[in-house]
């Protein structure tokens, strides 16, 4: 199966675990994906707020270029849900709004682009993963079954949610990733909170009112003994695992849970080593978790100790981007 | 004749028609009942100055200056809960988008309670419009500056340092091949500017 691809600027720094990890886990379901190319962000939250035409044209270039690379149809996938959002959201505006449209292909013309609204079919990763491969397909994959593994699968908000094109899921209480979950032997824990928001960008706008959503879910899974939360969005992830230990600090809690991607796990369960799946990367870490269904932890980083006479210094970046 | 239907129809555009004619395709304003369910959904409600309820009743009675200086619009975390539950369809996620819009057009987002939200999303646009790629490291550093030096501190020594440490963060924006494509297409979008 190929399909075009959307990356999004996220998947190549802050969740660079949710891209190998989707690369490996493609390259096991034999889905092939080609990358638009030269893409440039989705504008994410920020454009809309600010200016509407651009904003428009900005995702507008992405679903011209998508469409010119013509891959299977046209079908886009989006991993990022905002990026997934914000492609769709464009296409479906454009396709109602004449005028709206007319104006976006004005602005592309002007750099020799032009978009048909309609004519790219922009989908998120999980919805190619559950209705394309299929779980029996996935079901075949799994040798390492993630039994006894507690999970809380955490879909978010833009997922399913304007619903602006037919969802492929429930907007208020989806359950597609519980089933995947299922299928790799993992036990899904009830998470009411699941289509809760994370708070988005608000963690910079207004960081005690971002917290204090953040509190919520993590409060959610914790209750339900979850051992890990599981994702789909880079944002998502960020916020519930780059957050926590501020989360621990303002209200006294002591959450300790582990916010992995769902391609990660699957890896996990088709075998592949945690080291190939972005292990490690996360601030929370998973070693407990991964312990637990008896898979490797990956290897720690070293700590260098500073000659005597040498300065303290702070680490550098890992070197290992693989 | 005050009673002929045309007469009365033609009259300056209202705060109301703005509104609607900023957003685009039909956001359905009118059909709001004040029923309340986007207020109730929303998880950022509770440190609105305003529900979305209230805010379409003050946009009904025309009350542009205490709509466009609510923070109501800035804490719309846009998760879409209000839209997909409200029973009359309207749009009301894309109505806080032109609510933003509109209150840094006429600079009233200032005396709000979130007069920085409208600087976050021009840093993050900044880089994009001359990168083609968002820049995390830049806009931190760089919006931070110069709202919130001791969130600058704390983003550098802790979470900053991690996310570089874990390889999470580019320190360096990535330019597209396209840029001048790019920037000639956002130009010309500025140019036509106006509503759909």
């Amino acid at each position: 199966m190929k399909y075009g691809y959307y990356p999004g600027c996220s998947m190549e720094r802050n969740a660079i675990a949710y891209h190998h990890s989707t690369m490996a886990v493609a390259g096991a379901l034999d889905i092939e994906l080609q990358e638009v190319e030269d893409w440039n962000c989705c504008g994410a939250t920020e454009y809309f707020s600010l200016e509407l035409l651009p904003a428009y044209a900005l995702v507008g270039r992405n679903l011209a270029l998508a469409a010119n690379q013509s891959v299977n149809g046209n079908q886009l996938i989006a991993p990022c849900s905002a990026c997934f959002l914000n492609l769709a959201k464009t296409d479906h505006y454009m396709s109602t709004s004449p005028d709206l449209a007319d104006q976006v292909n004005e602005a592309l013309a002007a750099g020799g682009l032009h978009y048909d609204p309609g004519s790219v079919k922009v989908r998120h990763l999980l919805d190619i993963v559950v209705n394309d491969v299929g779980f029996p397909a996935i079901a075949e994959k799994v040798t390492k079954p993630l039994y006894n593994l507690r999970v809380a699968p955490y879909y978010g908000c833009l997922i399913v949610r304007p619903g602006t094109q037919k969802s492929f899921d429930d907007p208020e209480y989806p359950t597609t990733m519980d089933t995947l979950m299922q299928t790799l032997g993992a036990e899904v824990v009830d998470f009411p909170l699941k289509a809760h928001c994370c708070g988005g960008h608000m963690t910079q706008i207004s960081e005690n009112v971002a917290l204090e959503m953040i509190r919520r879910l993590l409060k959610n899974a914790a209750d339900y003994e979850a051992d890990v939360i599981v994702t789909l969005c880079p944002m998502c992830q960020l916020n519930l695992d780059a957050y926590q230990d501020s989360v621990n600090k303002l209200f006294g809690t002591n959450f300790n849970i582990p916010i992995l991607y769902f391609t990660q796990l699957m890896g996990l369960a088709f075998g592949m080593r945690a080291v190939e799946l972005g292990f490690g990367k996360e601030f929370v870490s998973a070693t407990l978790a991964l312990t637990k269904i008896g898979a490797e932890p990956p290897p720690k980083p070293k700590k260098k100790r500073p000659a005597k006479g040498e300065l303290p210094m702070p680490a550098m970046p890992e070197e290992d981007n693989q | 004749m005050a009673t002929d239907p045309a007469a009365m129809r033609a009259r300056a555009p209202t705060f109301f028609d703005e509104v609607v004619a900023n957003t685009p395709g039909n956001p359905r304003l009118e059909m709001c009942i004040q029923c309340g369910t986007c207020g109730g959904s929303c998880p950022s409600g509770p440190d609105m100055d305003h529900t979305p309820r209230a805010l379409f009743a003050m946009i009904e009675a025309g009350m542009k200056d205490a709509v466009l200086r609510s923070n109501s619009p800035w804490y719309c975390v846009s998760c879409y809960y209000c839209m997909v539950r409200c029973p009359q369809e309207v749009h009301i996620t894309d109505l806080m988008y032109t609510l933003k819009r509109m209150a840094i057009q006429e600079g009233l987002y200032q005396e709000s309670s979130a007069a920085t939200a409208p600087e976050f999303s021009e840093t993050f646009i900044d880089f994009v419009e001359n990168y083609g790629r968002s820049f995390e490291l830049g806009l931190a550093t760089r919006y931070h500056l110069r709202h919130n030096p001791m969130g600058a501190m704390k983003m550098a020594t802790s979470l900053g340092l991690g996310m570089l440490r874990k390889g999470r963060m580019e320190l360096n924006p990535k330019r597209i091949k396209g840029i001048a494509q790019l920037k000639t297409i956002l130009t010309k979008a500025k140019e036509i500017g106006g509503a759909a």
